[in-house]
């Protein structure tokens, strides 16, 4: 499964500046590593301690994956991937 | 250098005293580029804390999603402190995740949700470095020239 997916202004470091980069794979987890084979570094920034890091949100066709799974969440052709850092502090 | 619309300067502040002891929090969209901080919108804050703010996670991502429709980006990233002064926290800085957005602090320590002057203080956070920028409040021309 190929999908895009949006990659928000701070990890674009790691896109070249891309705002939007295509990623292989059938769970969120094979994707992130796909991300990692060609974008390296930016699975660290997603993921901590094997799973995905508090204040990163990444939703899947509009849900957090947070409902769907979390890393084993479902990918499907053409789902529309996006990663957005939260707004957060104290 | 932060530039603001008085009108947009008032509402952070109003939004400010109005969520006072728990901490308020918001945006300011401005066209991509622009460095204009235009459209206030103030934002729930999920964690409903005097100590903490977060964005809900759906509401994030209707907020992006709406400002990359209109070309917008966030130029002003604001929230309030309740207790302590209008300098971002160790956990702002660490959390900081806007490159290129002005983080704005408001401190309603001194009057809470009463009238009087709050610190209304703006910084650039850029892989953890703090810059305080100076603040300066336009009269608001659209207005005007409606």
């Amino acid at each position: 499964m190929t999908v895009e997916v949006r990659i928000p202004t701070i990890l674009r470091t790691y896109t070249g500046g891309e705002k939007a980069v295509s990623a292989a794979g059938s769970s969120l987890s094979s994707l992130i590593d796909d991300l990692e084979a060609n974008h390296p570094g930016i699975k660290g920034r997603l993921i901590e301690a094997g799973d995905l890091r508090r204040f990163v949100n990444i939703y899947v066709n509009d849900e957090d994956v947070r409902f769907l799974g979390g890393l084993e969440a479902p990918i499907s052709d053409g789902d529309q991937v996006v990663v957005l850092p939260a707004v957060a502090g104290g | 250098m932060l530039s603001i619309y008085q009108a947009t300067y008032d509402a952070i502040v109003a939004h400010a005293k109005r969520d006072h002891p728990d901490e308020a929090c918001g945006i300011v969209a401005g066209p991509e580029g622009s460095d204009r901080p235009e459209r206030l919108v103030e934002m729930v804050n999920a964690a409903g804390s005097p100590t903490f703010y977060e964005f809900d996670s759906t509401e994030l991502l209707a907020l992006y999603k709406e400002m990359w429709a209109r070309d917008e980006e966030p130029v002003v990233v604001y929230h309030s402190h309740t207790a302590t002064e209008a300098y971002p926290s160790r956990t702002d800085i660490e959390l900081a995740s806007e490159p290129g957005a002005h983080y704005v602090l408001v401190s309603t320590r001194e009057h809470g949700n009463n009238e009087g002057p709050v610190e209304f203080r703006s910084y650039r956070i850029i892989d953890g470095e703090v810059t305080e920028e100076d603040v300066v409040v336009a009269p608001d021309l659209r207005s005007s020239t409606a």
